[in-house]
């Protein structure tokens, strides 16, 4: 089926691309300068909140790289933006409903 | 029989059938991933000690898987970004180089595990090593999943550039989010499992 | 089976491939990616299932009305493990009770609600040739069929099938025969059809819908259909998960679930322990409580479409039933642990969940509200599809009201796992979505074989299965309230506090054994209809929705001219239209 909507046309928008190579690599850099950063971390031994909390951090951050410029989701439509708010709400009620129901009277090896 | 939106967007959403479809599946991945988390945040906060990733899982080793997973992500997007300037070599290169990436990895992941086991240390040795084992396995299951939709990317699916180029560019870009989550779900493993 | 679509003359429209003239048989009834095809074999299936799945409580209820005494013939042939002399043994009546109910709900209802109706009626009420991705639809089919394999191969392994109800709780689980291994092994290729299936039904009702179709001119069967997609698409991720770990217990000899210090038969389990039995029930319910909302809201489609067609009357408050239908399928997200009220949760969480949970029940009433409300003014026709839907209304009813002590955890705390339970959930899902479901293949077995089903037996079908049903599942909250737990094989007989109401459970048995006979009727009916049955035309039903444009039964690719929406979905009796209905796809 022929249209003038082509989701992507090769050989079109050259100078565009090129564009976001160079993105993609600076990208790279930044996730290996962060890997390195947070296994550096990981050698001070912080207690285990402090630690916990600023790997989750450092890996926040390399994911949403990943995520926003690898998956191209800076640039993606409303649609997958509502699809994925919607993940994330329930995703959040996953990860902590359990943990709060269990710290709310169960019993827990003390 | 035609299905619209396979190649040209939809003008009201702007998206294609395909890169939808695959948004979907990584949201069902999410939960997936995220109701192990769960599991492993709550057995690990109901046990009364818990060991220190680095002190049981070989970190450098880790180091350098997450580093080649994610070199594999920037190939994988490399070789998408080779399809929309319309070089095939190219596109051929870095695919390859993406599946080598992730054969590194398994390969890897193979030293790690047998350490273990030849160690004497099982999933069913601590909940430690279950969660880890568990974790692992289901994402490197992914990892081969991955490939091998890659791989036939890669390989015979190739053909489909000559006669329809848009559709194997779309076909790649997905294949290429499928990969990039699973070098995200690491980009989170890796810290909880072997540095927290 | 008259013309699936596979194998028919080519359109004008369609005609760009041209294979579809030479399928064989294998490509055009078996492996088709005609989503009327695959529909078909979903309900099929399904139906298959549920009637396997009714067979098994068939058997227990005769050990039920009659405990320990022998049952003639058929106990002489299940054998002497599972019953010796004729007597069913307890763990073969644990095997039938966690296997009827996986089946029913896993390869019975949901496959003909969501796969069956969903598949073959959604491309059609939305305009579209096909669903977005054909052939992962034929891989959605056959995964389902898959799992439907592994879950009956189960009965065979040594030791038989599951048998920790179909909830699975560890640690029994986890300590259970082969069986379980099985059952886990079948959820995962289940789980797996329905996040594929749920994939390409989102993708298509978006992407695919014709022109002029927005959103609120959709039918409500295509809202219900589009909200359970994502209820199964978020759901039972985590349900996978859970198996998995409880795989890896069984099988790897890891602790997820399984405590420290578990002692069985006297002995304490070499495991490593350190697990958490109640992580299981949270990720087992994170799934099972938005999966009984995939097997209500599908029937609320059907019902809402039903309705329109028989009152010639727009649905009133539609837009209030949509926005409860997204309001309902979010909240049902948050509910789950109303399940787990009496596993020692704290007053916050109890408190959490059953105010959501109370919550949840406004969008239903809402919706039950507005279908019952559109009967108002209506010139209702009578016909099989409808006397079903009309039942549905206040079996629904019964099912939703007979829910809220169960919500709220104090109410709970006497009526938890009793029989009171069982008439609760049986209330909504038999006279309930099943009720539903028969409506929906009256209705639409014309569109898809061209002829119409005989109404006299559709009649004698629908009046015994409604007194029947009654006649089981309305003793069952006497029974509950007397403290009978379920899941007892012998229904409580064993208890001195549950004498007075055991000849309960002699009804409710009577009550299944004439409900079967029932449904021959319609077997018979589905049968004889395909070849005798009154041939019609395009919409013998005088409906308004875009699959009675369609051809019947639609051609692969479905129309002729790629149709486009005019209007609203349910433009019945509107003053100075030439007819009763105009249809939403007329120019």
């Amino acid at each position: 089926m022929t249209s003038d909507h082509a989701a992507s046309v090769p050989g079109d928008h050259a100078a565009d691309v090129d564009r976001h190579v160079r993105i993609y690599i600076t990208v790279f850099v930044t996730l290996m300068v962060l890997t390195v950063i947070t296994v550096a971390i990981s050698y001070l031994h912080l207690s285990t909140p402090v630690a916990v909390a600023v790997a989750l951090f450092v890996a926040t951050v390399k994911g949403s790289l990943v995520a926003a410029y690898f998956m191209h989701l800076v640039s993606e439509k409303k649609l997958i933006y509502a699809v994925l708010l919607l993940t994330i709400v329930f995703f959040i009620v996953l990860m902590a409903l359990p943990v709060v129901t269990h710290s709310n009277g169960y019993w827990i090896h003390e | 029989m035609d299905i619209p939106y396979t190649v040209e967007v939809r003008r009201d959403t702007g998206l294609t059938n395909g890169k939808i479809g695959i948004w979907l599946f990584l949201a069902s991945e999410v939960m997936l991933f995220g109701a192990l988390f769960a599991s492993y945040i709550l057995i690990r906060t109901g046990a009364p000690s818990w060991p220190r990733g680095d002190t049981i899982l070989n970190v450098p080793l880790a180091t350098l898987n997450t580093i080649v997973l994610i070199a594999s992500s920037v190939t994988m997007v490399m070789a998408w970004a080779s399809l929309m300037r319309g070089r095939f070599g190219a596109y051929r290169m870095y695919m390859g180089a993406t599946i080598l990436c992730g054969l590194v990895f398994l390969v890897v992941k193979y030293f790690e595990y047998s350490a273990k086991l030849h160690h004497g240390l099982y999933p069913s040795t601590n909940n430690f090593l279950a969660i880890y084992f568990t974790l692992t396995g289901l994402h490197g299951l992914h990892v081969i999943g991955g490939m091998a939709v890659n791989a036939y990317f890669w390989g015979p699916g190739a053909k489909l550039w000559k006669t329809n180029p848009a559709w194997f560019t779309n076909r790649v870009e997905n294949s290429g989010l499928f990969w990039h989550f699973v070098d995200l779900v690491w980009i989170f493993l890796f810290p909880t499992l072997y540095l927290l | 089976m008259s013309q699936p679509g596979g194998v028919v003359a080519p359109t004008p429209h369609a005609a760009h491939e041209g294979h579809h003239e030479e399928l064989g048989f294998w490509r055009a009834y078996v492996f088709s990616t005609d989503h009327k095809v695959i529909g078909i074999q979903y309900a099929i299936t399904g139906l298959l299932f549920l009637l396997f799945g009714f067979s098994l409580m068939m058997l227990m209820r005769w050990q039920l009305a009659y405990p320990g005494s022998p049952l003639p013939l058929l106990g002489q042939i299940l054998g002497d493990a599972r019953m010796p002399g004729g007597t069913m043994l307890p763990d073969f009546y644990n095997e039938l009770g966690a296997m009827h109910g996986t089946i029913m709900v896993f390869l019975g209802v949901v496959p003909l609600a969501v796969g069956g109706f969903g598949n073959f009626v959604l491309p059609l009420q939305i305009g579209a040739p096909d669903m977005a991705f054909p052939r992962l639809n034929m891989a959605s089919y056959w995964f389902f069929f898959l799992g439907g394999v592994t879950m009956l191969a189960s009965f065979l392994v040594p030791g038989g099938a599951a048998q920790s109800g179909w909830t699975s709780y560890s640690p029994l689980a986890n300590l259970a025969g082969t069986g379980q291994t099985w059952w886990l092994i079948g959820m995962v290729f289940l789980i797996t059809s329905s996040l594929l299936g749920a994939v390409n039904f989102i993708t298509t009702t978006i992407q695919l819908r014709a022109r002029g179709l927005t959103f609120y001119r959709f039918p409500f069967f295509v809202w219900a259909q589009f909200v359970t997609a994502f209820l199964l698409l978020l759901a039972f991720p985590p349900l996978e998960a859970a198996a998995v770990m409880q795989l890896m217990d069984r099988l790897a000899g890891t602790s997820f679930f399984l405590p420290s210090g578990l002692v069985v038969s006297g002995q304490v389990l070499d495991v490593a322990g350190g697990g958490n039995a109640l992580l299981w029930q949270h990720l087992f319910w994170f799934l099972a409580h938005p999966e009984v909302y995939v097997l209500i809201l599908p029937a609320m489609g059907i019902v809402a479409e039903i309705i329109a067609n028989n009152t010639r009357k727009p649905l009133w408050g539609y837009r209030a039933m949509v926005y409860s239908l997204i309001f309902l399928g979010f909240m049902s997200f948050i509910v789950w642990a109303h399940h787990m009220f009496m596993t020692g949760m704290g007053t916050a969480m109890a408190t959490f969940f059953q105010t959501t949970t109370m919550i949840i029940s406004i969008p239903s009433v809402v919706i039950l509200t507005a279908l019952i409300l559109s009967l108002w003014g209506g010139s209702i026709r009578f016909n099989t599809p409808m006397l079903f839907a009309l039942g549905f209304l206040p079996m629904f009813g019964i099912g939703g009201l007979t829910g809220l002590p169960l919500g709220l955890n104090v109410a709970d705390i006497p009526l938890h796992d009793t029989y009171y339970v069982i008439g609760h959930f049986h209330y909504v899902v038999a006279p309930g979505t099943i009720f539903a479901l028969f409506a929906g293949i009256y209705y639409w077995y014309p569109k898809a074989t061209g002829r119409m089903m005989n109404e006299t037996l559709g009649r004698i079908h629908f009046w015994g299965s409604l007194v029947c049903m009654n006649v089981i599942f309305m003793p069952m909250f006497i029974v509950g309230m007397a403290g009978v737990s379920r899941r007892l094989f012998d229904g409580g007989a064993s208890y001195d506090f549950a004498q007075p109401v055991l000849q309960w459970n002699v009804v409710s048995s009577w009550g299944a054994w004439i409900l079967a006979v029932f449904q021959i009727p319609f077997i018979l009916n589905f049968f004889w209809s395909m070849r005798k049955g009154q041939k019609v035309g395009d919409n013998p039903w005088d409906a308004t929705t875009i699959e009675w444009a369609a051809p019947s039964p639609p051609p692969h690719g479905n129309f002729r001219e790629p149709p486009e929406a005019h209007r609203g979905p349910y433009e019945y009796s509107v003053p100075g239209a030439a007819r009763d209905f105009t249809p939403q796809s007329e120019a």
